[in-house]
């Protein structure tokens, strides 16, 4: 078992920014990531306001982070399936594929990830109809009857843009009413392309080879549509990546990670930060800003004094 | 153009030709920056990285360029409505191609059997 004085859950911006300013303290540090490394800001085309920088790509800003948290002595290992943890006592414990690790405290910084219908028959056509990116591969559906699922401003946004493409698009939305900004429903209404199936959820993705067709039910009156549609377009909001350690730390409603200001959660030496953590506002900065104070307050924790002898 | 990612970018179908004649092994990701492109270089450059595949060349191609029609029109690739496009090559044939999001499990195992 290889032991830390921290270890760091996520590789994105608050991650990072935890690991550069504890292995610049000296501190050995592991940071471990279930993807790949810089979290939904690789996802960014161009980062403008990011202090001190000029733009650039949000890839190469996290490639720079990563270098960075290298070169000052933070081991990094990208794609490890977490498997196990123990964060009871004073040692924390994980378990992944690749090893066994020990540190002293432990910051959760593992953000969110798009949310999935989770239907079997979903992961059997990414990529051969369902889509969860308009801009990757609207082009493909040129001329052909599409559905867009979500009712939030992602999908009505992303729906008008796909009406660029598509011959016609139907928003599918489980509520009566949408989550969206009253100009985002707007463009959506008054596009003539784009139809509406409300209070609906989608049953069951069909076809051979690529998808050919959604089975869709009512929710109020549970009756069928059968939908010819060769694309579905997946827009259905970010989950917090807290899932794992809801028996470990407290959550909030929204399943967030509930911290106090210094980033301590609930749990004696684990500390979140991030777009996992409850806050208000969801920008890189304030990712960098949740790790540095997480990597500050770490340091008081490891350097206090030991609880078990006052 | 290229994409902006840490890997080898091919820009033209005779620099592809030429990359697949003359390595044994090539992996070539064909996509945009977007979200379900970007895991796959993310994992193709820590395999690039570890040198455990450094019988393998990994490189990048931007789907949106004319010469990119090498892959987009490769009969593999036919039925595919996802990006990216990713094709191994083995001895100058196109061994195996996926489209959309891959894992980096899900490369390592095609890796495997590949090369």
């Amino acid at each position: 078992m290889k032991s830390y004085d921290v270890i760091i859950l996520g590789a994105g911006p608050a991650g990072l920014s935890a690991g550069i300013y504890l292995s610049r303290a000296k501190q050995s540090v592991l940071i471990l990531d279930q993807g790949i490394v810089g979290g939904q800001v690789v996802l960014t085309h161009a980062v403008a306001n990011y202090p001190g920088l000029p733009e650039l790509s949000g890839y190469k800003l996290a490639s720079e982070m990563k270098k960075q948290a290298i070169e000052f002595g933070c081991e990094v290992l990208a794609n490890e399936k977490l498997l196990s943890f123990n964060f009871e006592g004073k040692e924390k414990f994980i378990t992944t594929k690749s090893g066994e690790y020990q540190g002293r405290a432990v910051i959760i910084a593992v953000g969110g990830q798009p949310r999935k219908l989770g239907l079997e028959s979903e992961m059997k056509f990414q990529g051969l109809g369902i889509s969860y990116c308009a801009t990757c591969d609207g082009d493909f559906f040129t001329d052909e009857d599409i559905v867009v699922v979500g009712g939030g401003n992602s999908a009505l946004e992303e729906a008008v843009s796909l009406t660029k493409f598509a011959k016609t698009v139907t928003i599918i939305h489980q509520f009566d009413h949408f989550q969206g900004y009253i100009h985002a429903i707007k463009a959506a209404e008054e596009n003539p392309k784009i139809k509406f199936l409300m209070e609906s959820e989608i049953e069951e993705f069909t076809g051979k080879e690529s998808l050919t067709g959604v089975t869709v039910r009512n929710i109020k009156d549970s009756s069928i549509t059968n939908l010819d549609v060769t694309g579905a377009f997946i827009f259905i909001g970010y989950v917090p990546g807290s899932d794992a350690f809801k028996d470990c730390v407290s959550l909030s409603d929204r399943k967030e990670i509930l911290t106090d200001e210094d980033m301590s959660t609930s749990r004696d030496g684990v500390f979140a930060a991030g777009d996992v953590r409850q806050k208000k506002f969801r920008q890189i900065t304030t990712a960098v800003s949740d790790g540095t104070i997480a990597a500050l307050a770490v340091m008081d924790y490891l350097n206090g004094p030991d609880p078990d002898k006052i | 153009m290229t994409l902006d990612t840490n890997l080898k970018h091919i820009e033209t179908g005779a620099a592809l030709e030429e990359l697949i004649n003359s390595k044994e092994n090539v992996m070539v990701c064909c996509g945009r920056m977007g979200p379900m492109c970007v895991p796959v270089y993310g994992a193709m450059e820590e395999l690039e990285n570890s040198g455990d595949y450094a019988n393998v060349q990994f490189a990048d191609m931007l789907f949106d360029i004319p010469e990119a029609s090498i892959i987009r029109d490769l009969p593999e690739c036919a039925s595919f409505r996802g990006l990216p496009f990713t094709v191994y090559y083995k001895n100058g044939k196109v061994a195996k191609a996926t489209t959309s999001i891959q894992s980096k499990d899900q490369v390592t195992s095609i890796l495997s059997e590949i090369v």
